[in-house]
């Protein structure tokens, strides 16, 4: 099911704060989007006006290009899994999964037995087939979980809406049920959308992020795009730590401002002028004082040691220190000494805040 | 040593202040025997302050819980100008003395009341009839299925009934499925607290009421009737039973958490 949001404004009730300002999104059928932010960016927001849970004042939202109707018409059509799962306490686990059937009108309303047959269909499909008589307060984190997703699939939707839905598990439980998730998405032929505030959670199973701030969209693109090309400083440290560096840009030159940092040649179209400079620890490098000119100043270099596959280290630069990595194999023979210059020519650059380069 | 003395001195005050009275109104009761107890509650007015009494507690129960029920959802799902002010009116009955309560209907239904001599002339007698003493227990007991009800449905949120909604669950659905059991326990807790309440209430019935005995009279009222009267252990007979009424109606409300302890030692 296709989701097209064309110019959505929703103002904080009873103020003139926009919580979602002019915002527009495309979800084709069958996409995984994250959509990725801060807390009060507007992702839940943005989610929950899908959902037809909150309204808006302008803009329109297309499901499958219509507008929706009654709440009930969109139950049959919307998944919905809730930050905290929102489980009725007082249901078994089957009650749970069955509750979006058993308010069908009776002439819709599956028999009793179907109704049955649907919740262990589920029960087996979330890898719970036992779980049906327990109550949600038996369950672990990880069960309820996959109960609430039961319950939100019951009626076969074909939009999934996901609020934080790994919020409040434990990492383990985290990175498997991700891979599962996304494994059902597929099989189901559904379109999911998935709220979160991690953006290592939304680059591993999303094929689309959206990251918002301040009520809008900053950037929609795919994990590896997104990456590539930040299209704003926000959007590159939201992405992952990244050192930035100030500097001035003369004659196709950029020059950072601190010492011990390296120019060099920028893209002709970047214009003159002061730019902030953004790279990964990893995409730092590092050269001897003697491939350069002596005269330039050289920064001490504290080893870290080794983990998640890289070497990392601190260069310490005059006002602060700065973080860097490179790749841990064997083969890889750089050696880095005590004392370097650092090369940020893989930086991406910007200037208020905006790419120019 | 202290936890101990703390302990006595909490069971001295509990026996003093709360147990020695019924005790005491039981044992009145009985001093010429458990028969001539039983006859004074047999006495036709008797009889009548009895049924009345239930059929007033029945009826303010009633509307008290539909009421309860539908403010606090309107009062906890939904925020509106006014809202903090509704939620302290509905308290009101709480702080009023309730011979004002029934003044209050005195002087909007009685025979010099703004509405009295109209429906009068209708045929609708109100003050000085069950009518009235309905009213004036229904505002007296009004707050108390409200009260039980608002902090609890505050902190379950909206959250269940979001879940419902998006699940295709209508108005009544999610009512009787999703909200109402969800608070249930706190329900019935209101709702015992209010029937407590309604078989007790004198000060706002006595002024409604014009005390025509085995008319008008709940059992509150017959009490005091036949206690003035001198009919010492008729009145004490029949205190002791609305006494137990009402305990018994208290102790009800500890009745879930006792089978909660029980089912757990079970499971």
């Amino acid at each position: 099911m296709s989701v097209q949001v064309e110019h959505l404004v929703r103002y904080a009730p009873g103020s003139t704060r926009r919580l979602l300002n002019d915002v527009s999104l495309n979800v084709p059928t069958g996409a995984f989007v994250a959509l990725v932010g801060p807390s009060g960016a507007g992702k839940t927001t943005l989610l929950r006006a899908i959902a037809g849970l909150d309204t808006f004042e302008q803009g329109t939202l297309l499901l499958d290009g219509q507008t929706m109707g009654t709440m009930r018409d969109r139950a049959r059509k919307i998944g919905f899994v809730f930050q905290n799962y929102a489980l009725f306490p007082h249901m078994t686990v089957a009650k749970n999964i069955s509750f979006g059937l058993d308010v069908l009108p009776r002439s819709e309303r599956p028999s009793r037995s179907a109704i049955a047959a649907r919740v262990q269909e589920l029960l087996d499909l979330m890898q719970i087939p036992d779980a049906g008589a327990s109550y949600p307060a038996r369950l672990s984190g990880g069960q309820r979980q996959r109960v609430a997703l039961a319950r939100a699939l019951a009626t076969g939707p074909k939009l999934l809406l996901l609020d934080e839905p790994f919020g409040a598990l434990d990492p383990i439980v985290r990175r498997s049920i991700r891979t599962w998730l996304k494994a059902l998405h597929e099989r189901l032929g559904l379109t999911t959308i998935l709220v979160t505030h991690d953006q290592d959670e939304a680059v591993e199973i999303a094929d689309r992020i959206v990251v918002m701030q301040h009520g809008q969209i900053v950037q929609d693109a795919t994990p590896e795009e997104l990456n590539r090309n930040p299209q704003t400083a926000f959007v590159m440290e939201f992405l992952g730590e990244a050192p930035s560096f100030n500097g001035i840009v003369q004659d196709g030159l950029m020059v950072p401002d601190e010492a011990g940092l390296l120019p060099f040649a920028v893209d002709a179209s970047v214009p003159p002028g002061p730019v902030t400079a953004m790279l990964r620890p990893y995409e730092i490098q590092v050269c001897g004082p003697d491939e350069r000119s002596a005269q330039e100043p050289v920064i001490p270099l504290v080893a870290e040691g080794a983990r998640n596959g890289y070497r990392h280290y601190r260069a310490q630069l005059a006002e602060r220190s700065v973080p860097f990595s490179i790749p841990d194999f064997t083969e890889n023979t750089v050696e880095i000494q005590a004392s370097g210059l650092l090369d940020i020519s893989r930086a991406r650059l910007f200037r208020d805040g905006e790419r120019c380069g | 040593m202290r936890k101990y003395s703390l302990w006595v001195l909490t069971w001295v005050l509990i026996v003093l202040v709360l147990l020695m009275p019924p005790a005491v109104v039981v044992a009145e009761a009985l001093k010429t025997g458990l028969a001539p107890a039983l006859a004074s509650l047999s006495d036709p007015d008797g009889l009548a302050a009895i049924w009345l009494t239930l059929e007033v507690t029945a009826v303010s129960v009633l509307a008290n819980t539909i009421f309860g029920v539908l403010a606090a959802w309107v009062l906890t799902k939904y925020r509106f100008p006014g809202r903090s002010a509704l939620l302290v009116l509905v308290e009101l009955p709480l702080s009023i003395s309730p011979v004002v309560s029934g003044l209050v209907w005195l002087l909007l239904f009685g025979v010099q009341g703004w509405w009295g001599p109209a429906l009068e002339q209708a045929g609708i007698h109100i003050a000085f009839a069950v009518p009235g003493i309905m009213l004036a227990t229904i505002f007296v007991t009004l707050p108390y299925v409200v009260r039980t009800l608002v902090p609890l449905m505050e902190q379950q949120g909206r959250d269940a009934e979001e879940a419902a909604m998006l699940a295709g669950a209508g108005f009544w659905n999610i009512l009787w499925r999703v909200t109402l059991p969800g608070a249930r326990v706190a329900l019935f807790s209101g709702i015992l607290l209010t029937t407590a309440r309604a078989m007790g209430e004198f000060g706002a019935v006595s002024v409604v009421s014009g005390h025509i005995p085995g008319m008008t009279e709940t059992m509150p009222l017959h009490i005091e009737s036949l206690y003035n009267g001198y009919q010492t252990v008729a009145a004490f007979s029949m205190a002791a039973l609305l006494a137990g009424m009402a305990m018994m109606a208290v102790l009800l409300r500890s009745a879930p958490e006792w089978l909660a302890r029980w089912r757990e030692k079970q499971a």
